[in-house]
């Protein structure tokens, strides 16, 4: 678990002060796959970066499974750390090293001998999916095969928790998908706390179960990752999940709505995403609704529709079909301006 | 000049060359020896890094560029008292290679600091998330990742090195600058002058071959 308690950090540049972070309360449970969410310049990455006091916070405790870190001597701190990975944006794998030395000095670190060494690095070469680039250098490796090895090197000491800084934003959608896998197979099979710091909501959505969104150093909203998505409050964190959730309807389309009807975006949280409460509403309004757009997404397998329905009729059935599906707990928001 | 005078004075250019040789060779061994250690201290001592630490990184800063400022020439009339009571003589190859020594030492520290810049310091930072101890993360990796940089830095070094040898044999170092002088200069002798011009050019020719060569054979970016 970790406890992130009042953490301030400020930066001292030759125009003043600047606080990188603002008094950032999260706990995370053990286990989870947890996400930060922000622009750059939001403070994740100092937040992230003081779970292993890689920056020490101005102020504020960080609580690392109950153990105070800033209260740990030099040595201590660098034992604790081998139980905390990290996983980084560009890698930084010892160019002038292979594969298997990159990760045997994970386990050098730790003072590991060397038949243990061995031993590990072929397991953990077997784990990334990498047996076969073991006396290969990094400049040999594609950017997806770097992350492994970096993965590799995070989990060599088996850590608790593994902290990656934006860890497939300088990756191709394809591996992207299979990086977020096998972190994904990690956390479920080794038990670890992931957190995960990005500006892809996509990723949040693929791979987290918690999340939290940054603004100017501060966290603006926290929640499940299915919750957020599904009832975003602040803006921010509402254009964040436009960015992947996001519908855009051709305007000659547009042009030939019916202009008595109205446009509306619906969605359909929880169970209301899996009855069939449109064919409801329609029996009992009477009116007539087009589907223009929609599509539902599954998020740690619970559904999450959205829809744009051009309704038209009487004024009355339109008003009284909308009620109908804010009783059914389903998310409803006239639109005028689909793009 | 002629032949004849270049094959009578074979055996001086051999005894000169072998001079040269001896007194860049053994400073260049010390300041390998003493540099590269320096150069770490520099660079890991320095703000933001894994041994920062504000006052040694001053201190060796100022005695390395103080060092570094006083002209060879005069470092090496400076430094007599200290070369006679090391090796009781301030005459001959020996006593100029502590002179040389004690120049090339912060000149290969900077050289080393510097390359050392060049190591990503991201990679450093990873080395210190996984818990490695400051010794492990100088050996295994700012060592090897500077490597290339450090031998650039010894060419450069050894280079330099012939260039002040020539000044120190003036003042009875010997070697080839000695020769060229006491022969080419004093006795009006173009010839010799010319001939260890010659060989000096194509000394430094094959350092800098060399180097380059030991330089992209490390790199594996």
């Amino acid at each position: 678990m970790i406890q992130l308690i009042d953490l301030y950090k400020e930066y001292k540049t030759k125009k003043g002060t600047v606080v990188g972070v603002d008094h950032v309360n999260l706990t995370i449970p053990k286990g989870q796959i947890f996400g930060i969410v922000g622009y750059s310049g939001a403070g994740k990455s100092s937040v992230l970066r003081c779970i292993n006091l890689l920056e020490k916070p101005t102020s504020g405790q960080v609580l690392v499974d109950g153990v105070d870190l800033i209260s740990l001597s030099k040595n201590e701190l660098r034992l604790a750390r081998q139980n905390i990975g990290m996983i980084f944006q560009h890698f930084y794998l010892i160019s002038s090293k292979t594969v298997s030395e990159n990760i045997a000095f994970a386990l050098k670190a730790a003072g590991k001998s060397s038949s243990v060494i061995t031993e590990r690095v072929t397991e953990l070469l077997q784990l990334v999916g990498l047996a076969d680039k073991a006396d290969q250098y990094p400049a040999q490796l594609s950017g997806g095969q770097k992350q492994r090895v970096g993965i590799a090197r995070a989990l060599a000491n088996d850590p608790h928790v593994l902290l990656c800084d934006e860890p497939t934003s300088a990756l191709d959608p394809k591996t992207t998908q299979s990086i977020l896998a096998l972190l994904g197979q990690i956390n479920q099979s080794l038990g670890l706390t992931i957190v995960l710091i990005t500006h892809e909501m996509e990723v949040v959505k693929d791979l987290c179960h918690g999340v939290a969104i940054m603004q100017d150093g501060r966290i603006i909203e926290e929640g499940a990752v299915y919750d957020i998505f599904a009832n975003p409050i602040q803006p921010l964190t509402k254009e964040f999940i436009q960015t992947t959730l996001e519908f855009k309807l051709p305007q000659k389309l547009l042009d030939k709505l019916d202009p008595a009807g109205k446009v509306v975006k619906v969605l359909f949280r929880d169970e209301a995403a899996e009855k069939a409460i449109i064919a409801d509403m329609l029996k009992a309004s009477g009116i007539h609704a087009n589907i223009l757009h929609g599509k539902i997404e599954y998020i740690g397998e619970k559904p999450l529709g959205t829809f744009i329905m051009e309704v038209t009729g009487d004024a009355a059935g339109i008003d009284k079909a909308l009620k109908y599906l804010e009783s059914q707990s389903c998310g409803v928001e006239v639109v005028t301006h689909v793009n | 000049m002629s032949i004849d005078t270049l094959v009578e004075l074979l055996p001086d250019m051999i005894k000169a060359f072998k001079e040269t040789l001896f007194m860049v060779g053994i400073s260049l061994l010390i300041a390998i020896a003493v540099g590269i250690p320096i150069g770490i201290l520099l660079f890991v001592s320095d703000k933001g890094l894994f041994s920062e630490n504000r006052l040694l990184n001053t201190v060796l800063g100022f005695v390395a560029n103080m060092i570094r400022s006083i002209p060879f020439l005069i470092l090496l009339v400076l430094l007599l008292p200290v070369t006679d009571w090391i090796l009781g003589t301030t005459i001959g190859p020996a006593a100029a290679a502590v002179p040389l020594s004690v120049a090339a030492i912060p000149f290969y520290a900077r050289l080393v600091e510097s390359s050392l810049r060049e190591v990503n310091k991201g990679v450093i930072e990873a080395a210190v998330a996984v818990g490695a101890k400051p010794w492990l993360i100088i050996k295994d990796v700012l060592l090897p990742e500077a490597k290339s940089g450090i031998i650039s830095g010894l060419t450069i070094t050894a280079i330099s090195l012939l260039g002040f040898s020539a000044m120190a044999g003036t003042v009875g170092g010997g070697g080839i600058g000695d020769l060229a002088i006491r022969f080419g200069y004093y006795r009006y002798d173009n010839g010799v002058l010319f001939t260890t011009v010659i060989l000096l050019i194509a000394l430094v020719q094959i350092i800098q071959l060399i180097g380059d060569w030991a330089a992209r054979r490390v790199d594996k970016r």
